[in-house]
């Protein structure tokens, strides 16, 4: 039987470090909805999901209670919506988009991700139609989560597109600009974005996946930072080794609820994703783990080095613990939602530039970073584009979400609540990126993607 | 199926009987108690089986949070699969 200490142990992780469960999120087929006339679209779009997420919510409440783990989110991912609307006599998305919210909020789950188009060798007419709708659509939405994947290494980077996104960036912002830009806060840009993602705001269901599948995203910040307290001063070899302990033990719950549910809703289990999710809540943050390495405050120099370590140890610890591994797996540094990384911007300490490097050596990219709101759209279609090359060099998922919070300027801080957090605006270079990104075309694929 | 119930807070008299009839009630088999007091800490752990519960383990787990805040203690419950998960290869 199990000993004392480590029952309570685990109940500690729960009550004092935040460990839970961070979403249990469903993946589902839209394809067989298409259909000429839209609004029949729509309803087979709605009544699809409805169908196959009707329980997801009670599921993931029951298990949660059974098990005493908390499981934060309940979402949907389904196929990006590109694909489904292509068939549709339509030039508007934005009714797709409220189908989805309106499955959402029937549902009772806590976002939708999909409303994407994959478009990182050239655009269908759908991937026009539904990049320009996403401005709309995400002002006009609670839940909808939106995607773009402009880049991948196979096909190297879609340069109109990354020009086109950073108009579609700034109109969203300027749409939602009551909320200081929230709509920013639900688009992804992806360079090698993956299928089976159960994050948001960029998950959505790929074609390769099968009909419906439940994908569970972890957490654990707080227990990572808790166990590395007990090694202060002791040598790397030792910190790693700490990590890979407890991201083991996080990653096996993280599988036996994904099993469960599973079981539970009759629905496949597709994967566990390894990556560590922040939260803004004091004791559940990457930075500070990254702090109780050695570093003073995060961005500073070391902090690259640091993560490296983390975000391979915490892979190596999981890997074994879930047997199908997925997703982003990675260590997220969204800028808002981690306590410390707001500190450490808000200090300066923490600059995008830093950020860029980080991205380097984990996931996911430069996330929820607030610039000002005056910020031009081509500056911020070259931060994409810079993002994408790194994601497209190293063979590896990179991603921008990033928010022109308009009228808001370096030193202000803006408040979206919730998981969400807050972010203090940073600083962009002023030196003009234009004649860059108006050159528009491709960026070769690199030669990394000839393996054949 | 076995769950794990644990009961920590400030000692009292009557904690185990507490728990132990709110089990009872609701046909709850106890299989194994250990309790410590550490400095007016007190903390049980208790191995039982649920298999013939009256009542689901969630509503189960309400009443003996119910009881427990009654008590001023912290009283949960939860299926064993979590600790063997974390724990055991």
């Amino acid at each position: 039987m199990i000993n004392n200490t480590e029952i309570l142990q685990t109940i500690e992780m729960i009550n004092q470090q935040n460990l839970d469960i961070r979403t249990i999120t469903m993946g589902i087929c839209l394809l067989d909805c298409a259909h000429p006339d839209p609004h029949i679209a729509c309803e087979q779009i709605y009544n699809k999901i409805c169908e196959k997420a009707k329980n997801l919510v009670a599921v993931g409440e029951a298990i949660e209670r059974e098990y005493g783990v908390p499981i934060v989110n309940k979402r949907v991912s389904v196929t990006p919506i590109s694909l489904v609307a292509a068939s549709s006599v339509t030039d508007d998305y934005v009714p797709f988009a409220k189908a989805l919210d309106k499955a959402a909020k029937t549902c009772g789950i806590n976002f939708i991700g999909g409303f994407s188009a994959l478009v990182q060798k050239g655009y269908t007419e759908s991937d026009r139609k539904l990049i320009k709708a996403i401005p709309e659509a995400l002002a006009s939405t609670d839940f909808v989560c939106s995607s773009v994947n402009i880049g991948s290494t196979k096909a190297g980077l879609n340069m109109d597109a990354v020009a086109e996104i950073g108009q579609v960036i700034k109109e969203t912002a300027r749409l939602t600009e009551e909320k200081d830009g929230f709509g920013c806060a639900k688009l992804v840009i992806f360079c090698n974005a993956v299928e089976d993602n159960p994050f948001m705001a960029g998950a959505f269901h790929g074609v390769g996946e099968g009909e419906c599948v439940i994908n569970v995203g972890i957490s654990g910040p707080g227990v990572v930072h808790h166990a590395l307290q007990e090694v202060k001063g002791q040598p790397f070899d030792v910190v790693a080794e700490t990590i890979k302990k407890t991201a083991f033990r996080i990653t096996r719950m993280g599988q036996l609820v994904a099993q469960e549910a599973s079981n539970r809703l009759g629905v496949p289990f597709g994967i566990v994703d390894l990556s560590l999710a922040p939260t803004p809540a004091v004791g559940d943050s990457v930075a500070r783990i990254l702090e109780e390495m050695g570093i003073e405050v995060c961005g500073t120099h070391g902090t690259t080095a640091a993560l490296a370590l983390l975000n391979d140890a915490v892979k190596k610890g999981g890997v074994m613990a879930s047997s199908h591994v997925g997703g982003l797996s990675g260590a997220f540094i969204p800028v808002s939602e981690d306590e410390g990384m707001i500190a450490a911007a808000s200090s300066g300490v923490l600059t995008l530039e830093k950020l860029e490097v980080m991205t380097c050596v984990c996931s996911v990219g430069l996330d929820m970073i607030a610039v000002p709101g005056d910020t031009p759209a081509e500056t911020i279609s070259a931060i994409i584009a810079d993002e994408a090359a790194i994601g497209m060099v190293n063979f590896k998922t990179t991603a921008v979400r990033i928010i022109p919070a308009p009228g808001k300027n370096v030193g202000d801080l803006i408040e979206f609540g919730g998981l969400l957090g807050s972010a203090p605006v940073m600083p962009v270079h002023p030196e003009s990126s234009v004649d860059f990104i108006r050159r528009g075309g491709r960026i070769p694929a690199p030669m990394q993607s000839l393996k054949n | 199926m076995r769950a794990i119930v644990t009961v920590v807070g400030k000692d009292r008299v009557g904690i185990i009987a507490a728990v132990c009839s709110t089990l009872s009630e609701q046909n709850v088999n106890v299989m194994d108690i250990s309790q410590t007091v550490l400095s007016d800490r007190f903390t049980m752990i208790m191995l039982v089986d649920i298999s013939e519960s009256l009542i689901p383990l969630a509503d189960l787990a309400t009443k003996l949070e119910t009881r427990g805040s009654e008590l001023g203690l912290d009283i949960r419950i939860q299926r064993e699969d979590i600790f063997n998960a974390m724990h055991r290869i």
